[in-house]
């Protein structure tokens, strides 16, 4: 685990937010000079503390109305293969995120649509036919706000 | 509205977030001051919010990742407004959804370990307003976790 002190904590808050984020700006908010912000900023890329990038979009504007939550029960474990089903379902464009949870159900998939009619066609199409899928429950997501986290 | 050419560089632009301006431009059949005429203006229209680090908090040491699907006490006129609220007192919480379905409220929480999980539970979630029934899903593994929109 990689060790951090509160500097290295407010730039992960303010990388989270940006990460093209000005190495110099960065460092003058933070009392430090250029080259020293960049060796930091260096130090926590490379330990890993990012697993990526991620556009923030309007996806109202981009218009997609609507984001569905399923969570999905699988109807006959062990016979169907997980990595079949992993792979068919990461393949749906319109899939933003699968997880795979223990619990209630096996997998938490994120999935946006235009409207509730291209849902229903993206449920009945792509979802309902892959491979060992059992008991599916929906909920529409009305809002969503994401934290910082505790950093 | 955004035409096809925005279309293709968002395409392009959520496919490889970190991308030099310069690729991305290639990438998306665009010359590179197109392309930072087409951002700056879409980032005024408020369609990209922004590059955001997605932070790896196992790398921060944080081991546990829970889904807490929440039912409140829909009795209580205020029920959502107090338990979002007091939910955002929790660091540990790091998206927060509504929604319209069986499930009323949903929480992303973390902690470093099973032992901190149940510290959690008990003395932070368990004690949020209005809570009716809760139920939790654990996070085994994240199989597709881009989100990014079908554009």
């Amino acid at each position: 685990m990689i060790a951090l002190d509160e500097i290295d904590r407010a730039l992960i808050r303010a990388l989270s937010e940006d990460l093209g984020a000005n190495a110099g700006a960065l460092g003058r908010a933070l009392g430090l000079s250029q080259p020293a912000c960049w060796r930091r900023i260096k130090r926590l890329r490379e330990a890993g503390v990012f697993r990526g990038a991620r556009l923030d979009l309007d996806a109202q504007a981009l218009g997609f109305g609507v984001t569905v939550f399923l969570g999905v029960k699988l109807a006959t474990k062990g016979r169907v293969s997980l990595e079949d089903f992993e792979r068919a379902v990461s393949a749906i464009p319109e899939v933003q995120t699968v997880e795979h949870v223990l619990g209630l159900y096996d997998y938490r998939l994120r999935v946006v649509a235009r409207d509730i009619s291209d849902f229903e066609r993206v449920l009945r199409r792509r979802i309902m036919t892959l491979p060992g899928v059992g008991n599916l429950d929906a909920n529409v997501l009305l809002s969503e706000e994401r934290r910082p986290g505790p950093i | 509205m955004l035409d096809d050419v925005d279309r293709r560089i968002l395409r392009q632009y959520q496919a490889a977030p970190e991308l030099a301006a310069s690729d991305l431009a290639e990438r998306a059949g665009v010359t590179p001051s197109t392309l930072t005429r087409r951002l700056a203006l879409m980032r005024q229209k408020g369609v990209l919010r922004g590059v955001r680090g997605v932070i790896d908090w196992r790398v921060l040491g944080y081991e546990v990742e829970v889904s807490l699907r929440v039912t409140l006490d829909k009795t209580q006129a205020r029920a959502f407004d107090d338990f979002i609220a007091a939910a955002r007192e929790v660091p540990e919480v790091l998206e927060i959804q509504t929604f319209l379905g069986q499930v009323d409220v949903r929480l992303s929480v973390i902690a470093r370990d099973m032992g901190h999980y149940q510290q959690l539970y008990r003395e932070r979630l368990l004690t949020l307003p209005h809570i009716a029934d809760i139920e939790a899903l654990m996070h085994v593994a994240r199989v597709k976790g881009q989100e990014t929109l079908p554009l």
